[in-house]
């Protein structure tokens, strides 16, 4: 048996010379920084949740009825008449909130650790794109099961574009393909989410993982083991603080898989609505154009931007300067490694002000997503009685907005000027025997 | 760092996330229907479900439909047999297979009570099930409206209320009127007794409230049945991991 | 650094263990996902038993039933039809259904007329060949595709031939015998399709 494989592999050897190498040099022979910790499992999870929405996502397809006649019904087929199909939705529908937790806790170990910086820009900029097409995608599925909230969705966020000066209306009449969300909309969506979408996320996600393995992983310590002493017990020439990404890490990764595989089918199996935040209760109610639901609000994980748009007043007639603070809450953060001109990678080694104003910035993350939530709106009045909520919730939403963007600035100013007192980086990752 | 610091970081940590999450689902569920007494359902009680279906056939069905329902499921469902279930549920001639479709033409529904009666298909899962068990227990006379009466969970709604003979009448006591506004129920009183004593009709409206829940989301009885060994399968899984990456760890110093 | 000897048979167990229950967890995942494409709950429904009222077909006239969406053809058959059955025996491929034929009906038809009263044929027309709905040719007289013509099903597909009991004769492209679904008679003149005699009880 063991022949027959290795004769295959001969086989593909002689056809194709780079085959065999190019999976030695991304498993067995990637070295990877041996001091790894908790927040390198999300990376690897990502990338499970990737496979498992296009797995998912290829059977529901098989059973979805992309029109707007059809969809919403079609869409209870799956979860009471088609066997099994309730799992296979919630897989899906569980799957895109995690994937979003996943990104964004990826993302801040990113920015913890000074992933972004030289020499790896290229990988945060890849990565950035992933994220932006990842929204893409995610709002596109959002809108297919056309309940009263995919309807509403698509109707508010299609009409981001109506704020652009002259061609607005037109753009937003081009992208429904009708005067509302309707048929049109949901067919293009469906093909965009199904196939283009994905495609691109592929794509981006090997072009991702191929630019970080030709500059090599970074660490909690932000040394580059590259430029460290050589010789390790598996090869002479390699980093000494670096390990094989296989076994070493496919075995360490298969524990977070499985820590994270418990907390996903405990939501899929227990609560697989997860208190109306997975899928919202007003999505269990079909599209109605004449109706906006009360509650509206969109899906958890782009409240933060949504609460950017709210919180920024029409100016000069126009409603155009809340959505570009939107998409540049996006664009600085494309731009996070320009901004930072700091020597020190990891937050281990960084003055107390980089400290102090990356967790504000994180603070001010989830506080706007607190207001875009309408988290805000119910809590005012219950904790300070009679008040005027509008008032209250802008001032506190302005705050949190211009601390988002204040952290960009600072950092500039902090690392330009020359404030930042770092503490001395170690040659070595602090694990080393 | 020392041994028992690098086991807190290592699994401490990644345990009470995942115990925070979790512990934060089920009160984010707990605390979400803001307001309403809770219904206290549990679709996991057959015969509560048996019950509340009966109630369904009996009252409701007559104007709403459950499209999505088939008979054939709630018989499975429920722990019913067909010949229960054409017999004693099915009023419409629908044949064993198909859904749950009420006999009222849509458009002369629409032209009595204004607009056509819901499906009720997803009605817990769209209102919650606080809200419908609120609902069904909040009817009172009250005559100024088209239909003779109204609903202090759900304000001026056009749907008379089927259950009154069970319940019997319920009268609102009004607050004292603030000058500008609409006078405001204080509370309902029973001004005149029905079939059932108040505590027989609250545990018939939670049955009913209990099927409906059942019926937005039949899948959930296996949901709850499955979910308990792929959760064990995971720990399993996850433990013999973390064996596997202890042992080859052993190489890392 | 000093005892850094590598327990090789405890690494393989648990690489083994962890291996296997894995692939255990991912067949068992794979499970819900290839029973999905089982007809779902709607396509049960569309395909449940169908009961036809036999009271309206006269002698000599038949009625096509849609059964899972399949025609079910349902054939009055006279008393001269029936006697014509014995004279073709010779030229059918299994005339007792018995040989090839032998899983085309369920048992309780598997005999000359192929039904359960011999004047009421209930059969599936799907020619066994490659799917094509045979026409009806009742009249006994020389046909262009058969100048001894007893009456039957003609294929006009592939130019297949079956006689009046559904069975196919020699030297056409058909194989089988045409299918006899399961069926039953709730009472003199009411026909169920799709539960066999046993399963009504």
């Amino acid at each position: 048996m063991a022949n027959v494989f290795t004769n295959i592999g001969d086989w593909v050897t002689e056809r194709a010379p780079n085959m065999m190498p190019a999976y030695r040099k991304h498993m067995t022979e990637y070295y990877a920084p041996k001091n790894f910790n908790l927040w390198y499992y999300f990376g690897s999870l990502a990338l499970l949740v990737l496979v498992n929405q296009i797995v998912t996502g290829i059977f529901l397809t098989m059973n979805f009825n992309p029109s707007a006649a059809g969809a919403f019904a079609s869409v209870e087929y799956i979860m009471r008449d088609v066997e099994w199909g309730w799992l296979i939705r919630y897989m899906h529908s569980t799957g895109a909130s995690l994937f979003f937790v996943v990104v964004f806790l990826h993302m801040f170990r990113g920015m913890m650790y000074g992933s972004y910086k030289k020499p790896r820009e290229l990988v945060w900029l890849l990565g950035m794109l992933i994220f932006l097409a990842l929204m893409a995608e995610a709002f596109m599925g959002y809108v297919l099961p056309w309940g009263n909230m995919s309807f509403w969705g698509a109707k508010v966020i299609i009409s981001l574009f109506g704020t652009i000066p002259y061609i607005g209306g037109t753009l937003v009449e081009w992208i429904m393909g009708d005067f509302l969300p309707a048929d049109a909309t949901l067919n293009r969506f469906f093909a965009l989410h199904v196939i283009a979408l994905p495609l691109v996320l592929l794509l981006l996600v090997v072009l991702h993982i191929a630019a970080l393995h030709e500059v090599g992983s970074n660490n909690p310590d932000g040394v580059e083991i590259k430029k460290g002493p050589k010789g390790n017990r598996w090869d002479a020439l390699k980093p000494a603080d670096g390990i094989p990404f296989h076994p070493y890490y496919t075995v360490k990764d298969l524990v977070g898989v499985g820590f994270f595989l418990l907390i996903a089918a405990f939501i899929i199996f227990f609560a697989p609505t997860f208190g109306g935040w997975f899928l919202e209760h007003d999505n269990f109610i079909p599209a109605n154009n004449l109706v906006t639901p009360s509650h509206i609000k969109p899906v958890w994980y782009f409240t933060p931007f949504y609460a950017i748009v709210r919180m920024i007043p029409s100016f000069l007639g126009s409603a155009v300067w809340g959505v570009l603070a939107m998409f540049g809450a996006i664009a600085v953060l494309f731009l996070l490694p320009w901004f930072d001109r700091g020597q020190v990678k990891s937050i281990r080694y960084r003055g107390t002000g980089y400290k102090v104003a990356l967790g504000l910035f994180v603070l001010s993350f989830f506080m706007l997503g607190a207001v875009g939530a309408g988290i805000t709106a119910e809590v005012i009045p219950e904790w300070f009685g009679n008040v005027d909520v509008t008032f209250w919730e802008n001032l506190f939403g302005r705050t949190m907005t211009l601390i988002y963007f204040g952290f960009f600035a600072f950092l500039w100013a902090y690392t330009h000027f020359g404030w930042e007192k770092t503490k001395p980086v170690p040659e070595r990752v602090t694990t080393h025997d | 760092m020392t041994k028992r610091q690098l086991l807190m970081k290592r699994y401490i940590f990644p345990l009470v996330l995942a115990f925070s999450l979790i512990v934060g689902s089920v009160s984010v569920q707990a605390s979400e229907e803001g307001g309403l007494p809770s219904a206290g359902t549990n679709v996991q009680d057959q015969a509560s479900l048996q019950r509340g279906a009966k109630l369904f056939f009996n009252y409701c069905v007559g104007c709403h439909s459950l499209k999505y329902m088939r008979y054939e499921r709630i018989a499975t469902d429920l722990g019913l047999s067909e010949q229960e279930v054409m017999q004693n549920l099915n009023f419409t001639g629908a044949k064993f297979g198909e859904t749950v479709v009420s006999h009222m033409p849509e458009e002369s529904a629409a032209k009595w009570f204004g607009k056509a009666p819901p499906d009720l298909s997803l009605e817990v899962r769209a209102k919650g099930a606080d809200w419908v068990y609120a609902y069904l227990n909040s009817f009172y006379l009250d005559s100024s409206r088209p239909v003779g009466w109204n609903n202090t969970v759900f304000p001026n709604a056009s749907m008379p209320f089927p259950l009154w003979e069970l319940q019997g009448l319920q009268t609102a006591e009004m607050k004292p009127a603030k000058t500008g506004a609409d006078p405001e129920v204080e509370k309902l009183v029973l001004s005149q007794p029905g079939k059932l004593t108040p505590a027989q009709f609250q545990q018939a409206t939670r049955d009913l409230t209990s099927f409906l829940e059942y019926a937005s989301e039949p899948a959930a009885l296996e949901r709850h049945h499955y979910g308990i060994w792929v959760l064990l399968f995971l720990a399993f899984f996850t433990l013999l991991a973390a064996m596997l990456k202890k042992e080859y760890w052993k190489d890392v110093h | 650094m000093a005892n850094e000897v590598v327990d090789h048979g405890r690494r393989r167990f648990l690489t083994a263990t962890t291996a296997v229950v894995g692939g255990i967890g991912i067949v068992s995942a794979a499970v819900p996902f290839i029973k999905s494409w089982e007809p779902s709950a709607r396509a049960k429904a569309a395909g449940a038993p169908v009961t036809q009222s036999l009271a309206k077909i006269e002698a000599g006239q038949m009625l096509s039933v849609s059964w899972r969406g399949l025609p079910v053809f349902v054939l009055n058959r006279t008393k001269a039809q029936l006697d014509t059955l014995p004279m073709v025996d010779s030229r059918l491929v299994d005339p007792k259904s018995d040989g090839a034929s032998a899983g085309q009906q369920p048992k309780y038809a598997q005999n000359e007329a192929r039904s359960i009263k011999p004047e009421w044929l209930v059969i599936v027309g799907i020619c066994t060949h490659l799917g094509c709905v045979p026409e009806f040719v009742p009249e006994i007289k020389p046909e262009p595709f058969d100048p001894d013509w007893k009456g039957g099903f003609f294929c006009p597909c592939h130019k297949s031939r079956y006689d009046l009991a559904g069975r196919v004769f020699n030297g056409v492209p058909a194989p089988k015998n045409l299918q006899v679904p399961p069926y039953h008679f709730v009472d003199d003149s009411t026909i169920q399709i799709g539960v066999d005699p046993k399963e009504a009880g």
